[in-house]
């Protein structure tokens, strides 16, 4: 068991490669179309969106599988997602700027939709630098509280989508549309959560509950799922 | 009026003399096996555009984007979002026949045969600096006649301010137009009257020496080098001469981000995207964008159309 989890975690590296290698594949064949540079800066920009997307569904499919062992796999997308957002923005400065500083100023300082892609790097990098093991000890509380960040990342992930298209917006509408659930997703456990502390504390009176024992919680009472979010360290 | 000619153009960019004649005969052998097959449409005369001369107006030091990129990568909505599945789904237009209708504030309003329209027109070569709105742009050696050698022999009215083109209407081929996709249709677009007689606005019925491809807006479409791409339309059926500017589809979309006149100006970022600089098709990875020019190089032709005129304001 050990061992084929380990190779699971293995091949999981090696596949999210592949979006790499196709587009090598591509440029070495020159199936890139007529603007490749744009074609290439593209593909690279969405992959980093489908990774941070799926980022932010293990948390969800942890919830409802119950399966508790995906932590690490959000860590290994979360820097996959870095890692296409970094080949992104190379692309963007030395592909197609081919680093004129200038000529790059004017278009950052004039197009807004790039300030949000310039939002979405800066969080996902701090993300990326905070996430080592040790990191996350240093930080302690305060490295969930940062964590909590991407979804700030997400959402301007894809005003920045959105504001560079001129034409077919059914694609970014799909991608709006998961987003959405995967946010209200969150936002219906920390509902769920906010009243079931007020059950817990009556109106009126606040009092401190210290109990040096364990609970008990019935497998199937609904609380103990609120609990089990509760624990969870990470968002 | 003089015109001025283009001023100077770098040494790069000038096509050596060896590998443009050598382009010449490529395009005349492929012109032989078009004919050969028997495919030329009947507004086409049999020589199709056989003995075709460069303009005075032409670019003739600019080296054309290759054919196989202007021709798979063109913004066609009625067909598609896609610029190179336009290409493939543009082919079931039907161009031929093809008429125009001129209308409105002109001496001679009627319809027009476009073989008819053909037969009075002087077919010269223009290569010509295209730039789309986007941020991408091209060099394309267009076949046409000045639209004001068009618009001459229906005598416009001193009444006639500006000028409505038409696209084509076939929402059995096209899919946007069938679902009512995003933009209204069918596709309007417009000139000011002094735009439309400039001698660099072309009605454009061929490229590269070749009958215009359906993608690229057979069987005649406009073409205003110094505005973004939008404005030049395509697959006209219909002219209309009008006292009042008419709405255009882009404008009216999305009036704050596509002005009525579209003048290339890189001073004049688009809301929600600059327009200092373009990526040229055909130029490879780590080459520096293009820095755009007022007027997509053509000021000199057309500034004083606008002078006096707030160009951030009327953009």
């Amino acid at each position: 068991m050990v061992f084929r989890l380990h190779s699971l975690w293995h091949y999981t590296i090696v596949a999210c490669l592949i979006p790499l290698l196709g587009l090598f594949i591509d440029i070495a064949f020159d199936n890139l179309g007529a603007n490749p540079i744009q074609a290439l800066h593209i593909r690279l920009g969405d992959w980093s969106l489908r990774f941070l997307w799926l980022t932010l569904a293990i948390t969800p499919i942890q919830t409802i599988t119950k399966w508790r062992g995906m932590t690490d796999y959000r860590q290994l997308l979360g820097i996959y997602a870095f890692f296409y957002a970094t080949l992104h923005l190379l692309a963007y400065l030395l592909l197609d700027h081919a680093l004129m500083w200038r000529i790059i100023g004017i278009d950052i300082i004039e197009s807004p939709y790039i300030w949000f892609g310039l939002l979405t790097y800066s969080i996902i990098l701090l993300l990326a630098l905070s996430s080592p093991k040790w990191a996350k000890k240093r930080l302690g509380k305060s490295w969930k509280k940062l964590h909590r960040f991407i979804y700030i990342a997400a959402i301007a992930t894809i005003i920045h989508y959105y504001w560079q298209l001129k034409g077919n917006l059914a694609e970014p509408l799909f991608y709006l549309i998961m987003l959405i659930l995967l946010l209200s997703f969150r936002f219906s456990v920390w509902f769920k959560q906010r009243q079931f502390n007020k059950l817990m504390i009556p109106s009126g009176k606040r009092v401190l509950v210290i109990n040096t024992n364990p609970v008990e919680i019935a497998e199937s009472s609904p609380e103990r799922e609120v609990l089990l979010q509760k624990m969870e360290r990470e968002p | 009026m003089i015109i001025k000619t283009k001023k100077d153009i770098p040494g790069h960019q000038i096509t050596d003399p060896v590998v443009f004649m050598q382009r010449r005969k490529i395009i005349k052998a492929l012109f032989a096996t078009m004919l050969g097959a028997g495919i030329s449409p009947s507004w086409a005369d049999n020589k199709a555009w056989g003995d075709i001369k460069p303009a005075d107006l032409s670019a003739k030091a600019l080296t054309p984007t290759p054919a196989e990129l202007i021709k798979n990568h063109t913004n066609y909505y009625e067909f598609s979002f896609n610029k190179t599945d336009a290409t493939s789904l543009a082919q079931n237009l039907r161009t031929d026949p093809w008429s125009i209708e001129i209308s409105g504030e002109v001496e001679k309003p009627g319809i027009y045969y476009l073989e008819d329209v053909l037969a009075q027109q002087n077919l010269q070569e223009y290569i010509y600096r295209f730039r789309c709105v986007e941020g991408w742009s091209m060099v394309v050696p267009w076949i046409g006649f000045p639209l004001a050698s068009l618009l001459k022999k229906v005598s416009p009215l001193s009444t006639a301010n500006f000028v409505k083109f038409t696209s084509i209407y076939q929402p059995d081929l096209m899919p946007m137009q069938l679902n009512h996709t995003m933009l209204e249709w069918p596709y309007v677009e417009s000139l000011r009257i002094d735009e439309a007689m400039h001698p660099l606005t072309l009605m454009a019925v061929g490229l590269y020496g070749d009958i215009l491809p359906k993608q690229n807006g057979a069987p005649l479409r406009l073409v205003v080098p110094w505005k973004y791409g939008f404005k030049s339309i395509k697959a006209i059926v219909k002219i209309e001469l009008l006292k009042k500017p008419p709405l255009t589809t882009w404008n009216k979309f999305a009036p704050n981000e596509y002005g009525f006149y579209a003048n290339v100006n890189p001073a004049v970022a688009h809301p929600r995207w600059s327009q200092s600089s373009e990526r040229q098709l055909g130029s490879g990875f780590f080459t520096p964008r293009r820095q755009t020019e007022i007027f997509n190089g053509y000021g000199e032709q057309v500034a004083s159309l606008y002078s006096n005129m707030d160009l951030r304001h009327f953009f």
